[in-house]
């Protein structure tokens, strides 16, 4: 069951691949992101996050208020080179 | 039971769990070594081996960093059949594009010196470029080079492999535990941790960025500093992108990875940073001019979107050569930092040789190149044997 529901959807992360991560010793959400992938799609995390945490408290068995969500990435949204290149910051 | 008693007794303590440290205590474990443990402050891939673009060339311009990376692109062309890990490499090749005459020169130089080695790198036309990567706008470029059997890694499994190939053979790896202080005891030092205290007979410091504090600990210092780098990631784009593209006066390079996404970075000016504080922030302004850049490079580029960027630190030595061998003033107390962004590439050779000093066999010639005492006992002419690839 676990093998086909996709925590992930951006980068198709499913339940099974997070319990095995846990398994091999990944317990935080960072490591967890950077073993499986998940988070780093086109939504950076913006879907999955809180349902992944949650699937690692329960993997490690933590209360999965111990868990504290991965360095949020700028930009906030997907954004096009040609409109970062307009800013007036450099 | 007192505390004393209750301290780890090793006989090499590496600080530092990123590439560098893990590939030595790998290498040394292969090599025989017993009772070696490896700290890390924080999770594996936390610090800058899991912050770097992944590049590994052997473009150099001195015969010793050629062989070795070399030497050092072998190991990651096998690493994933030998260490039982998916990798993501792929030689696509490194193309880097010249915008002056003098530039020009340095590649010319170069291309025969790497052609001496045996690698197969040709200097090539703006135009010749162009048919590599149709994309590019070669108008500002007088000269570009290639080398078709350069690559691009996904870095993070290096470390999971390494991590977990040590462990296998006995080494104790203990991330999330900070040494907070190091005192000496006899010929031993004793590094003071939250989960108590670890003896050592010898450490090996590979905290790159972090090192100058760790040596502070032990009594020493070291030169090298920390200077931000920063990296963006686009969406994944279909397969379109060779090799690894560096314009080696702005700094400027990207490849696509396998998973299809662009990375790349630039380098902003140096900023001031009077108490060498390590700084991984993201700031717009990178953002804005690697962006104008990119257009500029490839203006095809300027509707793909930017998903995510992030920061790490390049470990910088006063000359940009790299700092080895026992801390000066400290002896049983290795360091190897200095590395300037190339850590992950080299990673694999300079462990390999590392361990294998450290095992009492005759050193790399690297060690007298990269000694660290250069800077402590005068020894360092400036500008000597200085490599000119320092790209970004």
């Amino acid at each position: 069951m676990s093998r086909k529901v996709i925590l992930c959807r951006c980068e198709d992360v499913t339940l099974a691949d997070v319990q095995h991560a846990v398994k091999l010793g990944h317990a935080n959400v960072e490591e967890v992101k950077r073993y499986t992938g998940f988070g780093t799609g086109p939504c950076q995390g913006k879907e999955c996050l809180r349902e992944v945490a949650c699937a690692i408290a329960a993997a490690a068995g933590r209360p999965a208020l111990e868990m504290t969500p991965f360095t949020a990435r700028p930009p906030l949204v997907p954004t096009e080179l040609s409109v970062l290149a307009g800013s007036e910051t450099e | 039971m007192t505390a004393e008693a209750a301290a780890q007794q090793t006989e090499v303590a590496v600080i530092g769990a990123g590439v560098m440290g893990l590939a030595i205590a790998y290498n040394l474990a292969a090599r025989g070594q017993r009772r070696i443990v490896v700290l890390d402050a924080h999770h594996l891939a936390w610090g800058a081996s899991g912050r770097n673009g992944g590049g590994v060339r052997q473009q150099w311009s001195t015969e010793m960093n050629i062989r070795l990376m070399q030497e050092s692109t072998e190991i990651c062309a096998h690493f994933a059949e030998q260490m039982r890990i998916n990798v993501w490499m792929r030689r696509g090749g490194y193309l880097f594009l010249a915008r002056t005459q003098a530039a020009a020169d340095r590649l010319t130089r170069n291309v025969e010196l790497q052609n001496a080695c045996d690698l197969p790198t040709r200097l090539i036309t703006p135009a010749d470029a162009q048919e590599l990567v149709p994309e590019l706008d070669v108008s500002p470029f007088v000269a570009a080079c290639y080398n078709p059997t350069d690559a691009v890694v996904f870095p993070w499994p290096f470390v999971w492999g390494y991590a977990r190939a040590a462990a296998r053979r006995g080494v104790q790896i203990r991330t999330g535990l900070p040494v907070t202080a190091i005192d000496r005891r006899g010929d031993d030092f004793v590094l003071a941790t939250p989960a108590g205290p670890i003896v050592a007979g010898r450490v090996v410091c590979a905290a790159g960025a972090w090192s100058p504090v760790v040596a502070r600990m032990a009594g020493g210092a070291l030169p090298d500093r920390p200077v931000r780098h920063e990296i963006l990631s686009t969406e994944p784009l279909k397969p379109f992108l060779k090799p690894m593209v560096s314009d080696i006066e702005t700094g400027l390079y990207l490849s696509q990875s396998l998973r299809g996404e662009l990375v790349g970075g630039v380098s902003l000016p140096e900023e001031p940073n009077p108490d060498r504080e390590v700084r991984m922030g993201s700031r717009l302004a990178f953002l804005t001019r690697m962006a104008r850049g990119l257009i500029k490079l490839m203006p095809r580029l300027g509707s793909v979107k930017v998903v995510r960027q992030w920061a790490g630190p390049y470990d910088v030595s006063p000359d940009g050569n790299p700092l080895v061998g026992e801390l000066p003033g400290v002896p049983g107390f290795y360091v190897v930092c200095g590395f300037g962004g190339h850590g992950f590439m080299m990673a694999p050779v300079v462990a390999r040789h590392y361990a294998a000093f450290l095992r009492g066999e005759p050193p790399h010639p690297f060690f007298e190149a990269w000694r660290a005492s250069r800077f402590t006992d005068g020894s360092a002419p400036p500008g000597a044997g200085r490599e000119e690839m320092i790209i970004g």
